[in-house]
Order: C-alpha cells, then sequence, then structure tokens
C-alpha cells in the first residue's frame, strides 16, 4: 500500500474517531457536574492582578479573592 | 561575560553580512544584507559602550510593560502606513495614472499590493497580537514574562522581518505566494523570532500563579503554535543561492496550491481569529467591567473553532485542478465552522448584558461591540461564499476583497483600535484618555469607510460575476474583461473614500493616543496604606 492510501485509510479511521471522541469529551467535561462555579472562578481570573503579579505566597492570595467574592 | 558574547555574535554577523553585501546576486538581497550589517555593527558598537557598566535592577516583581509599550507604538504607526498605502492602491485601481512612470517597478500596483497586505495583516495585526498577548498573559498568570530580555528580542525581531519583507517587495524579492511573499532568508529569521516568541509565551504560563489558564491565553497559544506551523510547511523552499533572494518551491503544482491555501486560510483562521479572539476575551470583560457570558461556551469556542478550521483551505480552490472530495470536505467544514463562531461572537456581545447602557456613553465598548459584530457578520459571509454554487459567482470578484475588508477592517481593526485605547491609558499610567470625542470621531469614520468599503465592494463584486458569465442566445460571452474593469470605476472611487475615511480615523487614533501618554493627567499615585487587593 502506497503511503497516501495507508494515510488516508488511518486518518478517516481511527484519528477521525479520536478526535470526534476528543471533542465530545470535551463538550462532557466542560458540563461535567459541579463545574460551574469553577468555570465563574476562572472566568474572574482578569479582574485579579492587574497591577502586579502575585506574591509568591499565592494560596493564601487565591483564598482571599475567593473570600472576597462570595 | 555574556556582553563579550554578544559583541562577538554581532562582529561576526556585521562581518558575514558585509560579505553577503558585495556578493550580492540581485538589489533586493544587497540591500538587506546591508542593512542587517548595519544593525549588526549598531548593536556591536552599542554593547561595547555598555560593558562593563551597572546594568539597571530589574524589578521582578513587577510586570514587563516596556516591551508591550513599544508594541502598541509599532501597532499604532503600522496601521497608519498600512491604512495609507492601501488607500493608495485604491486609486491606483479607480486612477491607473497613479502607477507613475518614474517609478515603474517600485511603486505600481503589483508591487505595492503585498506591502499593503503585509502591512496591515503582519505589522499591524503581528504587533498588535505580540503586544497584547504579552500583556494578557502576564495579567492572567499573575506572572512577570518568562525569559528577560528575549521579549525585547521577540519585539525588534519581528519589526526587523517586517521591514526586510517590505523593501523586498518594493525591489522585487517575493515568493509569489499569497501572505507568504517573503524569500527564504526572511522565513528563516522568523522562525528564529517566532520560537522565541513560543519559548516567552510558554514560560510565562507554565511560571503562573493562577490554577487555570485563562481562555484568552489558550487562543493567543493556538494562533503562535498553528502559524510555526503554517509558516514552516508553505515556506519549504530551496535557495537559488545562498548570495540571492530567489528560491524554489518544493511543493509543484496542486500540491503547492493546497498547501498555498491550506496555509493562506490559516493564516485567516488562526492569525486574524483565533489571536485576535484571545483580544477580545481579554479586553471585552475588561472595558465592560464584568466576567465573559459564559466561560464553558468559551472553552466550547475554543476547541470547536481549533477543530474545525484546519480543514476550511481547499474552499480557495473550487473549481481548479484540485480533487473534488477535497474541495467539497472544505466547504463543509466551512459551513460548520459557523457555529463556533457565532458562538463567540454571542459570548462576546453577551458580555455587555446588563451593562448595555455602556454602549451609549464608552466609545471605546461601542467599537468593540461593532467588532464582534464584524466578526459575526464576516463569519456569515464567508461560509456562504464557500459553497461551489456561491464561489462560481464571487470567486476572483471583487466580493471577496469585500469580505475580507470586512473582516480585517471591521473584526481586526475595530478590536485593536478598542484595545490600543484601552492600553495606553494604563501603560503610561495615565488617569484617562486625553479625548473621548476623538475616539468617537474615530467609531464613526471607521465604521462609515467600512460601510463604504464593503457595499461598493459587494455591488463591483456581484456586478463583474454577472458580466463573465453573461452568455447571447449563440453561448457567446457578451462582455470582455475590459468591459467590467470600466463599469467598476465608480464603485472603486467609492472603496477610495472608504479608505480615506478609514486612514483619516486612524491618524485621529494616534494623535489621541500620543496626547494621551504626553499630556493626560497622571494617574494620582495610590495611599500607602489601601489594601493590595
Amino acid at each position: 500500500m502506497d503511503t497516501y492510501s495507508l494515510l488516508r485509510e488511518i486518518a478517516d479511521s481511527w484519528v477521525l474517531l479520536f478526535l470526534t471522541a476528543f471533542f465530545v469529551g470535551v463538550v462532557v467535561w466542560v458540563f461535567r457536574p459541579g463545574s460551574t462555579s469553577e468555570h465563574r472562578d476562572s472566568a474572574n481570573i482578569p479582574f485579579r492582578h492587574d497591577k502586579k503579579p502575585a506574591s509568591d505566597d499565592a494560596e493564601t492570595d487565591g483564598a482571599h479573592c475567593k473570600e472576597a467574592r462570595t | 561575560m555574556w556582553d563579550y558574547v554578544k559583541m562577538a555574535v554581532f562582529g561576526v554577523i556585521a562581518v558575514l553580512a558585509a560579505i553577503a553585501a558585495n556578493y550580492a546576486r540581485d538589489i533586493a538581497y544587497q540591500v538587506h544584507a546591508i542593512l542587517v550589517m548595519l544593525i549588526a555593527a549598531g548593536m556591536f558598537v552599542w554593547t561595547v559602550r555598555r560593558t562593563g557598566e551597572a546594568k539597571p535592577a530589574v524589578d521582578g516583581a513587577a510586570y514587563m510593560d516596556g516591551v508591550v509599550r513599544y508594541g502598541v507604538i509599532a501597532t499604532a504607526f503600522w496601521g497608519v502606513v498600512g491604512f495609507a498605502v492601501g488607500t493608495f492602491i485604491a486609486f491606483q485601481l479607480a486612477f491607473p495614472q497613479l502607477n507613475f512612470e518614474w517609478a515603474q517597478g517600485y511603486a505600481n500596483f503589483g508591487r505595492l499590493r503585498p506591502l499593503h497586505t503585509s502591512a496591515v495583516i503582519f505589522a499591524f495585526g503581528g504587533n498588535a497580537l505580540i503586544a497584547t498577548s504579552f500583556y494578557v498573559v502576564q495579567r492572567t498568570s499573575a506572572a512577570r514574562l518568562w525569559g528577560g530580555n528575549a521579549g525585547w528580542f521577540v519585539f525588534w525581531g519581528y519589526n526587523l522581518f517586517i521591514v526586510l519583507a517590505a523593501t523586498g517587495y518594493l525591489l522585487g524579492a517575493t515568493q509569489s505566494k499569497e501572505y507568504a511573499e517573503p524569500e527564504w532568508y526572511v522565513d528563516w529569521w522568523l522562525t528564529l523570532v517566532w520560537v522565541v516568541y513560543l519559548l516567552v509565551f510558554l514560560g510565562t504560563i507554565f511560571k503562573r500563579k493562577e490554577k487555570h489558564i485563562y481562555v484568552a491565553n489558550w487562543f493567543y497559544l493556538s494562533f503562535i503554535v498553528t502559524i510555526a506551523m503554517l509558516h514552516i510547511v508553505n515556506n519549504l523552499s530551496l535557495p537559488v543561492s545562498i548570495f540571492g533572494a530567489k528560491s524554489v518551491q518544493v511543493f509543484a503544482g496542486v500540491q503547492d496550491a493546497m498547501t498555498q491555501w491550506w496555509y493562506g486560510h490559516n493564516a485567516v483562521g488562526f492569525f486574524l481569529t483565533a489571536g485576535f479572539l484571545g483580544m477580545m476575551y481579554y479586553f471585552v470583560p475588561k472595558q465592560a467591567e464584568r466576567p465573559v457570558f459564559s466561560y464553558k461556551l468559551s472553552i466550547i469556542h475554543f476547541w470547536a473553532l481549533i477543530f474545525l478550521y484546519i480543514w476550511a483551505g481547499p474552499h480557495h480552490l473550487h473549481y481548479t485542478a484540485l480533487p473534488d472530495w477535497a474541495s467539497t470536505l472544505g466547504m463543509v467544514f466551512s459551513i460548520m465552522l459557523w457555529m463556533p463562531s457565532w458562538g463567540g461572537m454571542i459570548n462576546g456581545l453577551m458580555t455587555l448584558s446588563g451593562a448595555w447602557d455602556k454602549l451609549r456613553t464608552d466609545p471605546i465598548i461601542r467599537m468593540m461591540v461593532v467588532s464582534v459584530g464584524f466578526y459575526g457578520m464576516s463569519t456569515f459571509e464567508g461560509p456562504m461564499m464557500s459553497i461551489k454554487a456561491v464561489n462560481s459567482l464571487s470567486h476572483y470578484t471583487d466580493w471577496t476583497i469585500g469580505h475580507v475588508h470586512s473582516g480585517a477592517l471591521g473584526w481586526n481593526g475595530m478590536i485593536t483600535f478598542g484595545a490600543l485605547y484601552f492600553l495606553v491609558p494604563r501603560l503610561w499610567n495615565r488617569e484617562r484618555l486625553y479625548s473621548l470625542s476623538m475616539v468617537s470621531w474615530h467609531f464613526w469614520l471607521a465604521t462609515i469607510g467600512i460601510v463604504l468599503y464593503a457595499s461598493s465592494m459587494w455591488v463591483t463584486g456581484i456586478m463583474e460575476g454577472l458580466m463573465w458569465r453573461e452568455v447571447d442566445a449563440q453561448g457567446f460571452l457578451v462582455n470582455s474583461f475590459a468591459d467590467t474593469v470600466s463599469a467598476k470605476f465608480p464603485m472603486y472611487v467609492v472603496r477610495a473614500l472608504g479608505g480615506v475615511l478609514y486612514v483619516t480615523g486612524g491618524i485621529i487614533m494616534c494623535v489621541n493616543l500620543w496626547k494621551t501618554a504626553t499630556s493626560a493627567p497622571a494617574k494620582a499615585a495610590a495611599p500607602v496604606a489601601a489594601p493590595a487587593e
């Protein structure tokens, strides 16, 4: 089998299946139960560190942010 | 020690460039070699003068904004240059006398047209993307830009690429691939710059303090990675001589055409769409002061766009030697792209839900909203034009040019203007912009300019397509090509006037930004005792 036919065979069987499954997996992952609060938190990232980078004790920093918003 | 290494490198480059200039086989290569020689020699002297001096201390606890400031200036500058060249060549099409006899071979339409496209896409758009990506990735990662001066190398290296490309076009160095015209050595240089860009961006993400990588960074990252892949594959070529600009493509015939449009359409998809969506997902929420409408939708938007865009290229080659299945595949994927594009548009627009009043009071938000609106419009028009039946009418006509410009002027231009207006007061530490009414002027000039441009190109494109296919009762073509050209004259004038309005808006923006940086009231220093957040 020449390279073209071989690649074609792989592309429209396993690779197609893998890519489709990956995409469906992403959608399922996005809508997984309990993800809403996490996504809300991510959506607020642009509003946190406008002036300067987080200090090294970022853990406490993040906790502070979460507390402040709830 | 590092200074001595730099001195040696710059010295060797200057000498090699001098040798290359001496042996150059064509004028473009010679000019470029001299340019590189002068820059390397200048850098050599600069390094010598600074060797042994104490280096200014770097504040590691601050964001690296110097390079972003330079990027903002370069974006505004190249924007006006690109718009002005575009307006001039629009007049050249309407009035061929503007292809001056004394400038033949340098400033005729064929030489200036790639200068215009590269200036607006790569110089204006590229600098905007690099500057905003450096700004956004630092803020959303809560980390200083990785790699120290590597960020500066990316900025200056990229702008050297622009200068080499632009002067090359005027002097006739081109490999004749649309949006990939620069010759082999310029391509190699861009590859190096781009790899460093990727490292700086990834390095910053790796040392982020936020757990999650914000969606804008996903878009920026996909833009950087994909452009690297596209650039390398589409520019596989063998130089005829290492002392000449000319190179020969590795692919030939329909494979070459397919590679070119795989590159060309994904340059649109990942440079002008994914990268600018990264801007949208940061600057629209920031300017509206509310988080993006749906973060879930933004993730699906990202992955759907990535999975679909890469297949859409063959729609540029309908009814050619390309196999039928390939062009059908391109068409189907283009149509499927409707969904993620409109999902993204809705996400951007709905970010304003509950804050629609800002549209009345904030001309910057207005700019961003119109930009997202044009994104929706041109991503509706594009899939429609990729349908074979529509394409048989629209292809090779001015409709395509109108489509490109509603996307480029409307979506890319407006979102970039919005980002620049957002960035300048913050980067130069000003209370506010110099003048909001100048922003309004810019907004309306640009919007009316785009409307004139797009509508005249729709009319002339469809007219031209219909004239080309018109046959009489015996089956003979009714119109010659020259008939269509003369019929298009009024629309060409309207298009050029639209360009005049757009470039005027750009100049107003530059004045406004300049005055903001120099004479707007400085931001009052925050009281020392204020809490950090």
